[in-house]
Parts: structure tokens; sequence; C-alpha cells
């Protein structure tokens, strides 16, 4: 199993381990790409300072799918985490391992979300804008966010405090004073609703039963929620990341940095043969969607539109917090993932957002523990990580 | 039959600004090769963009400038091309939302006036420049023009001919450099343009087939290609001697001909969608209002204040609204000497030598207007001598002085001491008799050998008049 591309020998205590995304000037990072292998970065990414500032080690870079768009780490080009047949994620390996004492991931395509889920880990996505991108490998710039995976949620919490603030280098980082409010706990979440929908195993269906008893039994109300808004923001969210991943990659071309082919005899061939000998198959696919999305004849009927999809889904939850405090639902279909489930599905990752894409295509706070998935209002993160400690029961 | 040419032109203006649009990296023309290039314009993954707030300004201005409605909220976007000079494979301009649309710039011909309609003003970042390397056959880049800010200018197609195109950019060029928006130089690309043209039947309302000529870089260039693509296309319709094709060509300036470019580089789905990492530039009441309080008085405003108000002739009212720095030193030397005539003609013929002598143009007078006008106050009072004035006013180019306080440290005070002109005058009658006798003789010249001679003895530090009166009396006297 390849769980680091690179480690620290600097490594002690306070080791922190984070995803191939992010970047530092000690070490390469390559977004488990063939493109970006070996690649050394003139700047460390802005959450990496505050980490070292507050006194951790980074200990190393951890395998990720390539620029993070798959479903645990299995599209990386140094080799996908298998382990009985088991698809695993790297960070989560580390974190469960205690070999580390935090992740730092980026959130594409909930990837982290999924391998916390999977490995009954905590994991906070943050709300969008609280935390600094500066630094970290772009893939889909308008929903991706840079969150924390630990073993308990005082350990997301206590990491969280230290990497959320306003940071100027990031055109889309919140006020100070916003991004402080993801440290405090605003509400109490007293009442809840449920996505239950069919397509998921009997396992994680009766995983989701067992946490809404816990959550009963706490006193907390449990309502049903219309599921339609799941394939809406599915569908929304698969059209954007696309489009944002084929432009986000394009700057790859082989010709300032990264893979270069021998096999060229002009620019044309030299930009081709360079990517299509350096991508994988699943970015490929993206690469092609993405572009079909945004041409001259697409743009209108489907970028535009996921983007005024996205706008409703907004608005809707907007609205469903007024009457509730979260949302409670699956995070994965299935309790694990086997080499054969990705061999039979290439494009598996983009049938998993489904739970995944809410809380990313929103920029809504989202909080996986227990293994399953809270989502809140913006700046609700503390209260949601509360929570967390029932659904994982923290402390008991 | 009769024809007549429809012009849409494209120009593209690189804002004065600092530094670039999304980085820190400075602006500047003229560093060596990739000075000016940090992670973000090169195109490096994890940077991300912050909008330079100053470009937004001159955007505004420019579309004050040209009569545009300015849009509240603007975005940028993102255009997508695989270029090597373009290291991001795309670029950041505006496609949905530009900072200014529907403007409208009035010019004048010899067929009078005419109203051209702007269709839109947008910010964007500029590209690298290629630079091929004949010795080892290969493409360097140079990423130091890379993300300069740009404005580009969209032009309705509401131009006839080359006279009209170039009164048109005579025109932008004129009010982009009086609002400071950009030095608008041909020569070092800051202003550059994309000629749009089209020919069609005298009186018809169809438009013909368009072809685009893409970065013309001198108005002379510009005229010679219009008039080339005119007969072009006339020749094409009349004698079918090739088939129009709407397309982007090339202009040889050398040859004397347009080039069709190779179809591959200019087929292009741009795949525009709006760029989530720059949030939309919203502008309030205050921020239009600041902008709106800078703007500068137009220049045929300005002009024909100078001609009403200040008595100025029209030539020199027009010399001096050619140039913004011109009018500023004017205006601050008037208010401080009142004497609009002097000022004009110390700037237009005395300041002009110098910058010229600099090999400056009229834009980097760089001088104290208030300087100006104490100056040209102390030669009326007759403190000091225009002949010394002129020599204050070559130091005043290079160093911030106060002319009454470096006269004086100088030696340039005229005085009026008679008693030091006499004694000058004893000396200098009695070394040239010859000139004195001379004069008695009834020779007028010899007296201004003489007067020369005294003036020469003094440093030219008295009042002329006095000097003269004496020198006779005393002449006349001996």
């Amino acid at each position: 199993m390849k769980l680091y591309i690179t480690k620290s020998a600097a490594a002690a205590k306070n080791a922190v381990v984070l995803d191939d995304m992010i970047l530092t000037k000690d070490m390469p990072t390559s977004a488990g790409s063939k493109m970006l292998d070996g690649y050394m970065s003139l700047f460390e990414a802005e959450v990496v300072t505050r980490l070292r500032d507050a006194g951790y080690d980074i200990c190393g870079k951890a395998n990720v799918g390539e620029i993070c768009i798959d479903l645990l780490g299995e599209t990386s080009y140094y080799g996908a985490c298998i382990d009985n047949d088991e698809i695993k994620n790297a960070s989560a390996e580390l974190v469960k391992s205690g070999e580390v004492e935090f992740a730092i991931n980026l959130d594409v395509n909930g990837a982290p979300r999924r391998a916390a889920a999977l490995a009954d880990l905590v994991y906070i996505k943050p709300t969008y804008g609280t935390v600094s991108r500066f630094g970290t490998i772009p893939a889909v710039c308008s929903g991706e966010t840079v969150g924390v995976m630990a073993k308990t949620a005082d350990k997301c919490k206590e990491a969280l405090s230290k990497i959320a603030g306003h940071d100027d280098k990031d055109g889309t980082s919140l006020k100070d004073e916003d991004c402080k409010k993801v440290n405090v706990k605003s509400k109490d979440i007293k009442k809840v609703a449920v996505f239950k929908t069919d397509d998921i195993s009997d396992e994680v269906k009766a995983k989701l039963d067992e946490k809404l008893e816990l959550l009963k039994v706490s006193g907390v109300e449990v309502i049903e929620l219309d599921t339609r808004i799941l394939e809406k923001a599915q569908v929304a969210w698969n059209i954007l990341m696309s489009a944002e991943v084929c432009n986000n990659v394009s700057k790859y071309d082989g010709i300032k940095y990264g893979y270069r082919t021998k096999n060229f005899s002009n620019i044309d061939e030299l930009y081709t043969n360079s990517r299509s000998e350096s991508f994988g198959y699943l970015l490929k696919s993206t690469i092609l969607f993405g572009s079909e999305t945004l041409s001259d004849d697409n743009y209108m009927k489907v970028y535009d539109k996921a983007l005024r999809v996205r706008r409703v889904i907004c608005e809707f939850m907007e609205k469903a917090f007024k009457d509730i405090d979260a949302i409670i639902s699956p995070v994965c279909k299935k309790m694990a993932y086997t080499v054969s489930d990705i061999e039979k599905d290439t494009y598996i990752a983009y049938d998993e957002s489904k739970f995944t894409a809410v809380a990313s295509i929103t920029g809504l706070p989202s909080v996986v523990a227990g293994g399953v998935e809270l989502i809140g209002s913006a700046f609700t993160d503390a209260s949601l990580l509360e929570t967390a400690k029932v659904l994982a029961k923290e402390g008991k | 039959m009769k024809y007549e040419t429809v012009i849409g032109l494209e120009v593209h203006v690189e804002m004065a600004t600092e530094s670039k649009i999304f980085c820190s990296c400075s602006a500047k023309f003229g560093a060596e090769q990739n000075e000016h290039v940090c992670p973000a314009c090169a195109g490096m993954p994890g940077m991300l963009p912050i909008v330079n707030k100053k470009v937004v300004d001159l955007g505004m201005t420019a579309g004050m400038m040209l009569n545009c409605d300015i849009n509240r909220v603007t975005t940028f976007d993102k255009k997508s091309y695989y270029y090597p000079d373009l290291p991001s494979s795309y670029q950041t301009t505006q496609w949905f939302a530009p900072i200014c649309v529907n403007g409208l710039v009035e010019i004048e011909t010899s067929k009078g006036k005419k109203g051209i309609r702007i269709k839109q003003i947008h910010m964007e970042e500029d590209a690298g420049k290629l630079v091929h390397d004949d010795w080892t056959d290969s493409t360097l880049v140079d990423f130091n023009r890379t993300s300069v800010p740009l404005i580009e200018i969209v032009s309705q197609p509401d131009l006839s001919s080359a006279e009209e195109v170039l009164a048109y950019l005579e025109k932008l060029r004129s009010l982009l450099r009086f609002a400071k928006v950009s030095d608008c130089r041909f020569e070092q690309g800051s202003m550059r343009c994309d000629v749009n043209l089209s020919v069609r039947e005298a009186g018809s309302d169809k438009l013909g087939v368009r072809t685009e000529m893409k970065n013309m870089n001198s108005l002379s260039a510009i005229a010679r290609a219009i008039e080339y693509e005119t007969s072009r296309h006339i020749d094409a319709l009349e004698n079918g001697t090739e088939e129009l094709v709407q397309e982007t060509r090339r202009w040889d300036d050398i040859k004397g001909k347009s080039f069709a470019m190779r179809n591959k580089e200019t087929a292009g789905d741009y795949r525009y969608f709006p760029d989530p990492n720059v949030m939309p530039v919203v502008i309030d009441d205050e921020w239009y209002n600041n902008i709106k309080e800078t703007l500068p008085e137009f220049p045929e405003v300005k002009a024909k204040r100078y001609i009403n108000e200040l008595g100025l002739t029209e030539y020199d009212a027009n010399m001096l609204t050619d140039s913004r720095a011109l009018c500023d030193v004017f205006e601050a030397a008037y208010d401080k000497c009142k004497m609009a005539k002097e000022v004009a003609n110390w700037i237009i013929t005395d300041c002009m030598t110098i910058l010229k002598k600099n090999q400056q143009t009229a834009d980097m007078l760089n001088i104290s207007g208030e300087a100006l006008g104490d100056l040209i106050t102390l030669v009326r009072d007759e403190k000091v001598s225009r002949a010394n004035a002129k020599k204050i006013l070559a130091v005043m180019f290079d160093e911030d002085i106060n002319p009454e306080e470096y006269a004086k440290a100088n030696g340039f005070i005229v005085s009026n001491d008679t008693g030091l002109m006499e004694e000058v005058i004893k000396k200098v009658i009695a070394a040239d008799q010859n000139s004195v006798n001379a004069y008695k003789g009834g020779k007028e010249k010899a007296l201004m050998a003489l007067f020369g001679q005294c003036m020469r003895e003094l440093k030219g530090n008295c009042n002329p008049q006095t000097l003269q009166k004496i020198l006779i009396e005393m002449i006349n006297n001996s």
C-alpha cells in the first residue's frame, strides 16, 4: 500500500499528514498525477504555514487520486491503496494507525468524507471561505475546501481552530470575524432532517438507522426531507466539477514544468502527447466532459443551467435550515469498495457524489462521524462537531 | 456600383498601473526578460487571483471618459486557449458583465462631426511575448507582459473610412492619456488595434462578409491596411477575383498586403465561464463618485475655456490641451501669476525646447507649475532677466527649486543699483574708446556693442532700460 508519497524525516510529535494536493516547498506535490510527478512548489500553502507556526510537524504527503476527483484515491499515478481487495484511502489509514494526529485534506469531490465514513473517523469540511485555499492544487475552485480528518471531533476542532481565518491571498476568503465563527458553537442541534433513499446497501441503511436512534435518545427530533434535491445537486455538481477541472488542468501543458513528452515535432504534438501520456483515464474523461459543457453550443443549455440549479439548491437549503438545525445523510452507498467495484464502473466517483454533492455545491459545512454525514447552515461547524461526538460515541 | 466600407474596432490599451492585474509584480515596460514574474503570472498551481483595485479605477475612468454606462456589478471570466505565451492556458477577461457598456465618442473629419458608439469596455490580462531564437532554432517566452492589465474598447461598426478610424483612434488616445488611463503608445505596444472590416453596396442595410486584421500597432499601417482591404473586398465583389470568407488576416506592412492566417490559428471555441476565484466586483456609490470626481475636464472643453476665459489663441489652447501634463503645469502656473499668455509662451516654446533636447514628449513634462508661475512673476517684476530666467527653468527640470531663492543664491537678481552700473560703464567706455567715438559719429550699432559689454559685466542682472539710459547719458557727457 502506497500511503506516503514523500515522508519527512523531521516528523516527531504533533505529526500531521497533508493530502498530496497541498503545496510545500520542502517536499514535492504531485496531485496523484504523472504530470506533476516530483513537482516542487516555489511557495507553501497558507494552511501549512499556519500549522507550522502553531507547532505541528508536517510528516509527509498522503497519496491521493489524480487531482482528487475519484472515489478514495484509487486513480493515483503511484497506485491505489488496496488491502485484501478493498480500496483504502491513504490519509484515513495514516490517521487510523495513529501515526499522525490528523490529516489535512482538500475535499474536491468528497473523497475525504467517504474515506472518513468507511474508516469510522471524523472529518470536517468547514464552511466555504473560512480556510484559505492559497497553495492548494486547484481542481473545483467554486466548491473545494480544505478540511481535517482525525480520530475524534475534538481533534478536528483543535486543528480547525489553527487553520481557519481570513487570508488576503485568497479572493474567496471571508472576513476574519466570519472565519472565526467556525470555532464557536452557535446553536444546539435539536432537530435534524434525514435524506432516506433506496439506493443504499442494507448495511448502510442499518447504520443510518442506528445513528438516528442515538440522536433520538439524546433528545434530537428527526424528520424526513425531500430527497429529490440529492439528484439535482449531483447532476449540477458533476457538470460544474468537470468544467472547472477541465479548465484548471489546462495549465499543465508540458511547456513550463511537469511532464513533457519526448515524442513531438511541433507545438500541437507537444501539448497533446504530454497530456495524453501523463493523464489518467478518469481525468481525461472529465476533461472531455467539462470541455463539452463549456462549448458555445452547450454553455447556456448545460453549464449556465447548472449554475442556476446551484442557486436554487442554496435557497432550498437556506429555507430548510429555518425549520431544522442540520441534515443527516449517508456518505456512500456501500460500507466498502473492492477493486472489482472500480473496474466495473470507471465513473463510480460521479455516481457516488450523490451524497457529497449537496455540501460541495452549496459550500455548507459538513461533518462525517460514525459513518454518516451531518450538514449544517453556514458557520455551524462547531455545533456540528458537538453532535458528531454523539454519533461517534466519543467520551463514552 | 457604389460601395461603402463598414468598420468596427477592438482597441487594446495597456493600463498605467504600477502592478499587474492579479498579482503584485511590476507592470512597467522595459525590464530584463522574465524579471517581472512570480508563480501567479507564470501559471503555477496554487496561486489565487487578487483583483488590483487600481485596474477597476482606471477601467471606470475610461468608461466615464467615453460616455459609457458603468456596470455596478462586474465579473471576471476565464477564456481558454492553448498557446505558449499564455501560461495558465486561460486568459482572465470579462465576457458576461464587462465594466462599461453603451458609450459614445464624437470624432471630427473633413466630412464633419460624427458619433461613434462604443459597445463595451472590458478589463483583461495581457499575454506574454514569444521570442524566436534563430541561433538555437527555438522559441523562448518572456512573461513580463503576462497579466499586465488591459482594457479592450469595442466599438460598434460605425466607422466607414481610414480617415474616420484615425480620427477615432486619435480621440481615444487623447481622452485616455488625459485621464491617465494609459500612455497609449503604439510603438511600445501599449495601444493595439484589431480592425473588423466589410464592404457592402452603398445604402444597403445588410452587412457584407467580414474580415479581421489583428494586432495592428501603427496608425499609418492601419490606414494602409484599411485601403488595401477595402479595395480587395470591392475587387472580389465586382470582378469575382476571389471568394470572400469570414477570417482573420495578417497585415504585412512591408509587402503592403494582407494574408489569410491558417484556419487553425483562428478557429476557436474559447469555452468562457465565470472565474470562481474572483468574486464579483461591486462598485458602490462612494467608489463611483470618487472616480467621477477625479475625472479631468475634457480636452476640448478645456481648450474652449482657455480661449474664452483666459484669452489664449486657438493655436496655444490646442497645443496645451494636447497633453494633460502641459495643462496641469499651465493651470498651476496661471493660478500663481495670472498671466495666461506668458505662461503659454513659456510652456510652448521654452519648456518644449528643453523636452525636445532631452528627447522627451510633452506628456513627460514634470516641473512644478507653481515654480513656473513664480519664475514668470520674477521676470514681470524685473527682478530676474528673461535670459537668466531661462537658465533657472532648465534647472527646474532636474531639481525642485524655489526660483527666487535660487536666483538670489546664484546671483541672478536684477540690481537697480545705479552706482554699480555707472562704475561698470565707466570701465567699458574707457576700454573701448573706438565704439564711443563711432557712436558719437552717428553709428547706432556701436551703442549696442557697448551695451552688450556692460550687460556681460553685470551678468545680465540689471534693468536694461535703466542701463541704456545711463549709458547714453555718460557717453554724451564724456
